[in-house]
């Protein structure tokens, strides 16, 4: 059996909400360990393609193929299973457990432990070294036990990383996962995301170009919910469309 | 005891073992099981509406379902108490599979909207259905034998029941799944993207939820021995949603206070008023002001307050000079 060519295929890819279309017939394709960011202004349909990609929405037309298996009728909690992972543009932490509560949350996800009715879950020692060793990869090991509500705006984005990356995806969706963090924040999560595994593709939505553009190896520009470029950084960057739709803005 | 819950459970039970010894008479005796009957009743709507995010509005009709189960299949067909209970609770389980697959297709106002129209429809057949369920006159079941035909014997017995049921709501709530539940209350989207489905999570605790209205409703038979469409009424159902919004959404023990709030209005104050339901609601609106997080959290938040502002108040002096452990909450 051979790999798979691509991790992430999208074909002719609609959607529209009523007369509104907000993804119209993008194609792409991210190859194993890819670097890709997706950029845009406001409005692009960024986010969108996002949630078509992880399942929170269905496409009005088109497919998105995981690992060369087609996945556009199936729910988001199945697309997790075949390796679905993401960061959400709005924090969305489970803001009554503590750190490595939210961790423990994400780690059960994917096991059929989840269902049982029994025993405590907050002190599970197997579980709760598990996601200690997820929480050191971002570096939070030492807040583990603080309450999500006390902690910084950064360490939350870090958390949310650190979710996502405790389900052991195959394709990890970053909707901008530096937004509204400081100078220094956005230094620790940058070098954070230089450490990612290299089999784990990446897709990402950011608008540091500085950090997005050391970041990505592949771009692809959406405007009006259409993909217009989609090429090495440099071909992109140099690409008249990219400063018509994006750069000059 | 891993669980703390389960040892406070432990010792109020115990506590609530010497009640008949105390209370001066049946009228209160019978009070205090009412208070464990509807107790029980707005645990099963904590567990949908506390743990899962999902206020229903239609769950008097579970309660209704084994009560007419139950009273129907003794009375009528004649079954023993042992064989027409598991099999009213059953029925009410089964309803509960049956609505769910319709009420849990939509969330929130939706949700609430359904699970009334769901209700309504249970009221409906009780009400209708003369041949079957007696209309408006309801059913009346003969004086029980033996143990429950003592006050004090069913006190003990619905004691057991409802005790058991805290306990296994309690172990439920502390476990992967019970975390799974109010996972799914606080991050819907979230939860997904896990990798959970959000539907079957709501789904077990809605059936699980029936479960428990279906013991309640059983144990209603016992106490009462008659029912009727008011028992499946819309009433009904807001009363629990009252009980468990007033005790504590989401806490374990809040519903039981809930619920003796609500009971002991309805006998106590109605001897002297017949305006307790605005003295109800008066005590409901001092809730929401006061303590919006209801009875049972809002007093813990007010005893720290308390503590706190005790402690600045004594000063710096009063702090001792050897550090003291510190009390659990």
């Amino acid at each position: 059996m051979t790999a798979p060519t691509a991790a992430l295929r999208i074909d002719d890819l609609h959607k529209s909400f009523g007369g509104l279309h907000v993804i119209q017939g993008v194609n792409f394709t991210v190859a194993p360990g890819e670097r890709r960011l997706l950029l845009g202004p406001n409005g692009a349909g960024k986010t969108t393609l996002f949630n078509l990609i992880a399942g929170d929405l269905r496409p009005t037309a088109g497919q998105i193929r995981i690992a060369e298996e087609d996945v556009s009728a199936l729910p988001t909690f199945r697309r997790a299973a075949r390796g679905i992972g993401r960061t959400f543009q709005i924090l969305t932490l489970f803001a009554r457990e503590s750190v490595i509560g939210n961790l423990i949350m994400a780690l059960l996800g994917g096991r059929p432990q989840r269902w049982k009715p029994y025993g405590a879950v907050a002190t599970d020692p197997a579980l709760r070294r598990e996601a200690l060793e997820v929480l050191a990869r971002v570096r939070l090991d030492t807040l583990a036990d603080r309450p999500v509500s006390e902690t910084s705006y950064g360490e939350k984005r870090r958390l949310e990383i650190a979710m996502a990356l405790a389900q052991a995806p195959r394709i990890l969706l970053l909707d901008e996962p530096l937004a509204g963090l400081s100078k220094e924040e956005r230094g620790t999560v940058s070098a954070l995301l230089a450490e990612l595994p290299r089999d784990l593709t990446i897709l990402m939505i950011e608008h540091d170009m500085d950090v997005a553009l050391a970041f990505a190896e592949k771009i692809a520009l959406l405007h009006h919910g259409r993909l217009i470029v989609d090429g090495t950084r440099e071909e992109v960057i140099a690409d008249p469309r990219t400063r018509e739709a994006y750069l000059a803005q | 005891m891993k669980n703390p819950g389960l040892k406070t459970l432990g010792i109020l039970l115990i506590c609530a073992a010497a009640v008949p010894l105390v209370l001066p008479g049946p009228f209160y005796l019978s009070i205090a099981t009412q208070v464990l009957v509807y107790g029980l009743f707005a645990v099963s709507v904590n567990l949908i509406a506390g743990y899962c995010g999902m206020v229903s509005l239609g769950h008097a009709a579970f309660l209704g379902i084994a009560g007419y189960a139950f009273a129907l299949l003794t009375t009528s067909t004649g079954w023993p108490l042992w064989a027409a209970i598991p099999a009213a609770v059953g029925l009410s389980v089964a309803a509960g599979a049956l609505f769910g697959l319709v009420a849990l297709r939509t969330s929130g106002l939706s949700f609430l909207m359904i699970t009334l129209a769901l209700g309504q429809i249970v009221w409906g057949v009780a009400f209708r259905y003369v041949d079957l369920t007696n209309g408006e006159n309801g059913i009346s079941m003969p004086r029980f034998q033996g143990l429950l035909a003592n006050g004090t014997g069913l006190f003990y017995l619905c004691l057991v029941v409802t005790g058991g049921c805290l306990a296994l709501v309690t172990i439920l709530a502390g476990s992967p799944l019970g975390a799974s539940m109010q996972g799914v209350r606080d991050q819907p989207r979230r939860m997904s993207t896990l990798g959970y489905d959000v539907w079957r999570i709501r789904y077990a605790a809605y059936v699980l939820s029936a479960g428990i209205a279906g013991i309640a409703g059983v144990l209603y038979m016992l106490l009462f021995r008659f029912i009727s469409p008011h028992t499946l009424s819309l009433t009904v159902s807001s009363e629990a949603v009252l009980m468990v919004i007033a005790g504590g959404l989401g806490t374990t023990f809040g519903p039981i206070v809930g619920a003796a709030l609500v009971v002991l209005l309805k006998n106590v104050a109605s001897a002297y008023t017949d305006r307790w339901p605005t003295l109800l609601g008066l005590i409901f609106l001092f809730i929401i002001v006061v303590v919006p997080e209801g009875l049972l959290p809002g007093a813990r938040r007010l005893m720290r307050t308390l503590g706190a502002h005790l402690a600045t108040r004594r000063g710096p002096t009063a702090i001792p000079a050897t550090p003291v452990k510190e009390a659990r909450p």
